[in-house]
């Protein structure tokens, strides 16, 4: 076969869309041809590099992400809420007594789930409300155009710097062989108590961590652990050592949960 | 529209919105591949404004879809041709269409000498790159764009195109010939 023929097969090659034996056979002929494989070698290289320079030159906004995720998301069924719309002519029927007994019982268990629920939601409703002070306070660090006090990606610069800042302290997670980027970090104050704000980078998508001292005041003692996501972002809350730590990015919640693992182990060395 | 009509149809999309829903709903399918629609969206429109545009149209046509969606079969590929099929209704689309029917458009390339392509290619940077994506016919823009970008097998390609398979490679292989001339000519034109 000459080079020419060859040569056709190496876009299937470097694409990785030739059989175990058809690679084998070109392989054998790289060995043997110095021209087709400084040729294969630069079609690899334009590959990489066409990658490098196209994937994720553009990114969507936070916003656009919400906008769409709203457009998408699955609405209520209006049966439920509207019956008498969809069935105008619906009457009621005339109930007997024990019909009226089967009704008060039945309501009688209705109030009961609700007034359980209402104490429920209450509770996951105040974490929520405090969640999403932190994700306001997230999404105007975005917005600005200075989102860190302190920029560098060295912990040993960052942390220090918030020495003197915090009546309190807290270990950053070694990065090595993570995709993680620490970016900086600010001074935040929430309900009047100072506090940490951390940013990480993770492939061009932010993400903030809030340290701040726990205590009643300061941080909802209802917060607990969770994991919510509200407008297209992911957040996680926990307590550990009289800290507590609010993690949120616009990241998938399995990036979300990593970042939070590796603070979590930072704590306990 | 009246507004039992109005109610019925909103009530229609919240069932479709977790039709096939045994492996995951709608937007647990189509929200990992927002940023990678995104940006091919990006490259194919080249304006920002026309891309969310046409990623926010691509999203509610493919959930109004999504009933006719088989699962198992390639979600991604199958998004892409929404976004694609939807890019093309538009002006910018019906302009590019236009050189759709012909694999043999040719770049306008630089006046060169001929020096190797491999040793020339080698000096080639990031914006070199893209500037050569940007003055590429869009089927040709688009099939690097799956093949070396978003890393599509010429199956997934085949099916997001829809084209043969032996379409994909012939395209494929003038795609970079374009490309890799145009990048030889500039980078030849700046060294000399």
């Amino acid at each position: 076969m000459s080079c020419q023929l060859w040569q056709d097969w190496l876009d299937p090659y470097v694409d990785g869309g030739c059989t175990p034996e058809e690679n084998t056979g070109i392989e054998d002929h790289l060995v043997t041809c110095t021209a087709c494989s400084a040729e294969a070698l630069a079609r690899m290289r334009l590959k990489h590099a066409t990658r490098l320079a196209a994937a994720e030159r553009y990114t969507p906004s936070p916003d656009f992400r919400m906008r769409v995720e709203l457009a998408i998301e699955k609405p209520r069924n209006p049966l439920s809420s509207i019956p008498f719309v969809i069935f105008p002519r619906f009457k009621f029927p005339v109930l007997t007594k024990r019909w009226k007994q089967s009704l008060w019982a039945g309501a009688g268990t209705l109030v009961l789930v609700i007034v359980v629920w209402a104490v429920l939601s209450g509770r996951s409703s105040a974490r929520e409300q405090a969640l999403a002070q932190f994700l306001d306070l997230h999404v105007a660090t975005m917005a600005s155009s200075n989102p860190v006090d302190v920029a560098s990606s060295d912990q040993h610069t960052v942390k220090p710097w918030f020495e003197g800042k915090l009546p309190f302290a807290f270990n950053l997670p070694a990065l090595d062989g993570t995709p993680l980027k620490l970016m900086g970090g600010k001074l935040i104050y929430y309900k009047n108590r100072p506090g940490a704000q951390l940013l990480f980078d993770l492939r061009k998508h932010q993400l903030s961590v809030f340290v701040l001292q726990e205590q009643p005041g300061a941080t909802p003692k209802s917060m607990g652990v969770a994991t919510v996501r509200q407008k297209g972002f992911n957040e996680e809350t926990w307590g550990q050592a009289g800290l507590r730590y609010v993690v949120i990015g616009d990241t998938s919640a399995t990036d979300v949960r990593s970042l939070c693992e590796l603070l979590r182990a930072a704590q306990r060395q | 529209m009246s507004s039992r009509r109005l109610m019925h149809r909103v009530y229609t999309l919240g069932v479709v919105a977790n039709s096939p829903g045994a492996s995951g709903s709608f937007a647990d399918l189509a929200m990992p591949h927002f940023a990678s629609l995104f940006n091919l969206a990006c490259w194919l429109t080249q304006d920002r404004a026309a891309a969310e545009d046409l990623v926010q149209e691509t999203y509610v046509k493919a959930l109004r879809g999504f009933p006719a969606y088989h699962q198992g079969t390639n979600f991604r590929a199958w998004m892409y041709r929404i976004l694609r099929n939807t890019f093309l209704t538009t002006q910018a689309g019906l302009q590019a269409a236009a050189s759709l029917d012909s694999d043999d458009v040719r770049v306008v390339e630089p006046a060169t000498e001929e020096t190797p392509e491999a040793i020339l290619l080698a000096r080639v940077g990031q914006e070199t790159i893209q500037k050569a994506l940007e003055v590429l016919p869009m089927h040709f823009r688009e099939i690097i764009l799956l093949s070396d970008v978003e890393e599509m097998n010429y199956k997934e390609i085949s099916v997001a195109l829809n084209i043969p398979i032996g379409t994909v490679m012939s395209r494929l292989f003038r795609a970079r010939k374009a490309m890799r001339k145009w990048l030889a000519a500039t980078t030849q034109g700046v060294s000399a």
